[in-house]
């Protein structure tokens, strides 16, 4: 009897993890939606650990400076608009994946909002320039600096605090003012793409 | 005894759940098929243009068999989508096509689902590019998942039936390419045209 109710203990626990694991597999569908402009180049990494890294900066900080080779061959370093400009840091995860590939493009065409609160957009990508250069020419002209942290690899990304354990990024999002100041942050669940609205919100409020 | 095998009916009925709604979710990967019928609701816009041109005075929410047509076109987008934003304007001439045309007008309604995108996101679109028909948010992307997961823009053509409700006739992944050209396929392929 009591070796009965140990079987049937353990066959309760067993179904039991067969319906956690599919009811997650369920809830865990991708919240994206693709655009036809990439066709069948995106790599889907299918759903992802939302977030994989602690900060290591916080709001109220200077911000650590850095500077990254650009998409258009320069040198860029944030104290370049200290004194001059608000800064929106976008960090995405990795080229050619799903979310990010329909982030950029957004911004792209809001630019007229970001020059409403003297913000200066910077994309940031662990990827290397050639791999950056053939996924953003599929996004059209990007009017703001797209900047490769490759080598060494993720520097700025681990300075920051967002570097995953895999070596990409997290989709995170850095406001600092034109004192150098952090003056929001906001680390997004990597299979989520952050709302426009919200980081409008928080340059307007730099403006109040 | 008895308990043993009520416990295991109340866990064969939990393993029944979750995986037809794994199985729904698989499905739903698929854009919707021809003869579908499709419906859903959405809140009813504030810009009274919109009321009146859906035909929704007094409603606070709507389904699609409430809109005024026999046939709707819904363009599936993002903002963040490049080719809906080159083809914005295009997707205008179609909507200006239907409107200037008097057997047209009050039959073929359009109407766009901003995938994944919030409020905010759509207005700022819908400004940016002079959108002239009604645009919808689906932020948590819940109708996304009910039309199939499309990649963006998806153009569905509905028609209506006899039981006033909308069924799939014509599913269009891509640009909309000539407006002219697009428009008279689709109105072909309604058969109530």
């Amino acid at each position: 009897m009591k070796r009965d109710n140990q079987l049937f203990s353990g066959f309760v626990g067993a179904a039991l993890m067969v319906v956690v694991v599919i009811a997650g597999l369920w809830t865990a569908s991708p919240v994206s939606a693709s655009s036809n402009a990439f066709g069948d180049k995106i790599f889907n990494p299918g759903q992802l650990k939302p977030i994989d890294s602690e900060l290591k900066v916080a709001v109220g900080q200077i911000a650590p400076d850095f500077t990254l080779p650009s998409l258009g061959g320069t040198n860029v370093s944030l104290s370049l608009f200290k004194g001059k400009k608000n800064v929106m840091l976008t960090f995405i995860p990795a080229a050619w994946t799903p979310v990010c590939s329909d982030q950029w493009p957004g911004y792209n065409i809001a630019k007229e909002l970001f020059d409403r609160y003297d913000t200066e957009v910077i994309g940031i990508s662990v990827d290397n320039r050639p791999t950056l250069h053939a996924w953003t020419q599929e996004m059209g002209e990007l009017w703001f600096n797209v900047l490769s942290d490759f080598w060494p690899h993720g520097q700025v990304s681990h300075t920051y605090g967002v570097l995953r354990s895999d070596g990409t990024a997290e989709r995170a999002i850095f406001i600092i003012d034109k004192k150098g100041v952090i003056r929001f942050i906001h680390v997004e669940d990597i299979n989520v793409r952050p709302d426009l609205g919200l980081l409008i919100r928080e340059l307007q409020k730099l403006s109040d | 005894m008895k308990q043993v095998i009520r416990t295991a009916l109340i866990i064969i009925w939990l393993f029944g759940i979750a995986t037809a709604g794994f199985c729904v979710d698989t499905q739903s990967a698929h854009a919707l098929d021809e003869k579908q019928r499709l419906d859903f609701t959405l809140a009813v816009p504030q810009q009274a243009a919109a009321v009146s041109y859906l035909g929704l005075g007094g409603l606070e929410r709507f389904s699609l068999g409430q809109i005024q047509a026999k046939v709707v076109i819904i363009e599936v987008f993002s903002m963040y989508c490049p080719i809906c934003q080159r083809e914005a304007s295009d997707v205008n001439a179609l909507y200006e096509l239907i409107v200037s045309d008097p057997s047209l007008n009050e039959a073929v309604k359009l109407i766009g689902i901003g995938a994944g995108n919030s409020e905010f996101e759509v207005e700022f679109f819908k400004d940016k590019y002079d959108i002239p028909f009604p645009l919808f948010s689906d932020s948590d992307f819940s109708l996304h998942k009910q039309i199939g997961e499309v990649r963006t823009p998806h153009f569905f053509g509905l028609v209506i039936d006899d039981k006033q409700s909308f069924t799939v006739f014509y599913s269009q992944s891509g640009e909309v390419g000539d407006p002219r050209a697009f428009l008279d396929n689709l109105l072909k392929q309604s058969g109530v045209m």
